[in-house]
């Protein structure tokens, strides 16, 4: 295990990182507003199925990567429509999204099990050293030697964390988010507001399952998702709902996800199923460290998950 | 003029009833789109299903095999969502009810044989226990959100037992067939029709058993307290913490049951395949059944012939096994949605000048 080694094995972990943050991000503008969508999964299966037959169908990595987020807008507008219009239960009805999203990749994914992203679509998304950047060493190796859309997630945690402190539209969302209600008096639509930041999380999420079936995997597999939803639910609460510390989480469960792969090699008396397990288990530990250093929800927005109703005021 | 929702002064009980049954119709309309969009005829795709499921004796007997675990994992998950605790976590609570059971079946060859099945099913539902009182201690004590733990301890269970059937467990005569030692006949749950077994009239017995404890009991009326209002339920001196420990613990024996009675009563061995997703249709009995473990019964029932009735498709039409997830998300939307009609009703407004 030597420096290039190291540097290789981070370089990937910035890979297997980048759907994970995509969909931190995009649970994490949910929730910012007050929605707890559990459906994570489900929308990044949508997006992973739609996205690749849309990449089959027309060859065009734009469309294909429209398409895998249209999809995920799609299943928050159904988890939108059932909690936030018909007021159902947040946890159960996000449980369901996840549940059809599944169901839903599985079913149109049956009969390309296998079948490769199309040529063009990987030839797009291979590794572009970035000039200048690139040059860093170790740096510029691990961060700034990958594909367009590292850096497109790159650039979208910084305009997350604009739009989230520094925008008056992402204010108001926080405020729908932390006190409906005073929202409301304030003449900020919450209703419209958790609409809008379900649409931008389901498209982040979209997105994310996207990038796992072009260009990670890049072919059709089933259960290709494997938990990456849950645990992108889990770093928006390590990440204490910041876009940046997000970021951090999302590299570290990249680099659990390949390290069992990655150790392989290496003949290491540990089970692989042991390895296998470890960003399930380092879930659950770090969610006990979290929650036994501070109240676990202390910086959710303090309406997170639940509903509002104008006429109860 | 718009609609809005208007609050009912009572929950409306014709609703609740009404609410399941248009639910599952609109399901089955949503679901002839997905089958009409496939290029399947609805109508007779879904006779085909119903025959599949109910036509014969056999078939039945094959629906009843499914509704066993359904209704035993239904019932673990309605008791925690009735505290309002969000235990998903009943296919790994379930999977380690089979490794449990498997336990004592192929290597406590010390026990007499006729104890082997009442302790091999006690072993299993030990081992649920053990998989939900995690959660629910790290929940109790430091208020770890359980959604998480529970769903994240389901990847830890079945790479467990993958690494088990794969690995030490694997029955070395088995010609590397991924599974244990098959259990000795004398540990094996007796069957009654076809293959379903013993196993049901369990299941049935602790459904009466638990809408007793829950309506009937102080312990159940505690539950329902901390579900509706956990700061009342403190004020009155209920010791919350105590009560999820200990509900979680039964909820996942429910589910570790469930486990041991497949391993015992249908495969007779731990092998791959265990983990067939029902611990998450569980939620949806639970949902369907509103929490309740007598209407759970039915439901299950009613889920197992959907399952039964979607392999059948599958074999016979070809479509996908996952076409049976996309019919229970299906049913539970509408169903999520329409349960807002039980406290609300629709009413018309003409806009008034203000």
């Amino acid at each position: 295990m030597d420096l290039n080694w190291f540097v290789c094995f981070l370089g990937a972990a910035v890979v297997a990182g980048t759907p994970l943050v995509l969909a931190t991000l995009g649970e994490l503008i949910t929730e910012k507003s007050g929605s707890l969508n559990l459906g994570v999964e489900g929308m990044m299966y949508m997006g992973a199925i739609i996205g690749f037959t849309t990449g089959l169908q027309t060859g065009s990595p734009f469309f294909a990567f429209i398409g895998a987020a249209l999809a995920g807008i799609l299943g928050a507008m159904i988890f939108g429509f059932v909690t936030i219009t018909l007021r159902a239960n947040q946890i159960v009805t996000g449980l369901t999204l996840t549940m059809f999203g599944t169901g839903f990749a599985g079913f149109i994914g049956t009969p390309i099990i296998g079948e490769r992203a199309p040529q063009k679509i990987i030839d797009t998304f291979v590794k572009v050293k970035l000039p200048l950047l690139g040059d860093i060493p170790v740096i510029g190796e691990i961060f700034f030697n990958q594909d367009y859309l590292v850096y497109l997630t790159y650039i979208l945690i910084i305009l997350v964390g604009f739009y989230l402190y520094k925008s008056r539209y992402g204010l108001n969302g926080t405020i729908v988010g932390e006190n409906p209600k005073a929202a409301d008096s304030l003449g900020i639509s919450v209703i419209g507001y958790r609409y809008l930041h379900l649409a931008m999380g389901g498209a982040l999420c979209g997105l994310a399952g996207g990038y796992l079936s072009l260009i990670y995997v890049p072919s059709w597999q089933d259960s290709m998702i494997a938990g990456r939803g849950w645990i992108a639910v889990a770093l928006v609460i390590f990440s204490k709902w910041n876009p940046y510390r997000a970021y951090i989480g999302a590299l570290f469960f990249g680099g659990l996800n390949i390290v069992g792969f990655r150790l392989q090699q290496f003949d290491l008396p540990v089970s692989t199923y042991l390895l296998d397990a470890l960003p399930y288990l380092m879930t659950v530990i770090v969610l006990v460290f979290d929650s036994m250093r501070s109240k676990s929800r202390s910086h959710a927005p303090a309406g997170l998950g639940t509903p509002y109703f104008r006429e109860e005021r | 003029m718009r609609i809005v929702l208007e609050k009912r002064e009572a929950r409306s009980k014709t609703v609740t009833v009404l609410v399941p049954i248009i639910s599952f119709v609109v399901s089955l309309m949503l679901g002839s789109i997905v089958l009409g969009l496939s290029g399947a005829n609805p109508l007779s795709t879904y006779g085909f299903m119903f025959k599949g499921a109910f036509g014969t004796w056999i078939d039945f007997t094959e629906t009843l095999v499914k509704a066993i675990p359904l209704l035993l994992t239904g019932l673990g998950v309605a008791l925690a969502f009735k505290l309002r605790f969000w235990n998903i976590g009943a296919e790994g609570q379930f999977i380690w009810g089979a490794i449990g059971t498997s336990w004592v079946m192929v290597f406590w060859n010390f026990l007499p044989l006729p104890l082997l099945l009442p302790i091999g099913l006690v072993m299993g539902m030990v081992a649920g226990a053990m998989w939900a009182g995690i959660p629910a201690i790290l929940k109790a004590n430091w208020g770890v959100d359980e959604t998480l733990t529970t769903l994240m301890l389901n990847y830890v269970a079945i790479l467990f037992a993958e690494y088990l059937y794969y690995g030490p467990w694997r029955d070395p005569d088995g010609f590397g067939f991924p599974g244990t030692k098959r259990f000795p006949q004398e540990g094996w749950l007796p069957r009654f029709a076809g293959r379903a077994h013993y196993g049901l009239f369990l299941a049935l017995a602790i459904a009466i058993l638990l809408w007793f404890l829950l309506s009937k009991t102080r312990w159940g009326f505690e539950i329902k307290m901390i579900g509706k209002n956990q700061k009342a339920a403190r004020c009155l001196g209920v010791s919350i913490e105590k009560s999820i420990v200990v509900t979680l613990l039964i909820s996942g024996a429910l589910a570790g049951l469930a486990g041991a009675t497949e391993v015992a009563g249908i495969s007779h061995r731990l092998q791959k395949g265990i983990d067939m997703g029902y611990g998450y249709t569980a939620i949806i009995i639970a949902w369907m059944a509103q929490l309740n473990p007598l209407a759970c019964i039915l439901v299950s029932i009613l889920m197992a012939g959907l399952l039964v009735g979607g392999d059948q498709l599958q074999m016979m039409v070809g479509l996908p096994s996952s076409m049976g997830l996309v019919i229970q998300g299906l049913l539970l939307f509408p169903l999520l949605a329409g349960s807002v009609f039980t406290e609300y009703r629709l009413k018309i407004v003409r806009k008034v000048e203000a």
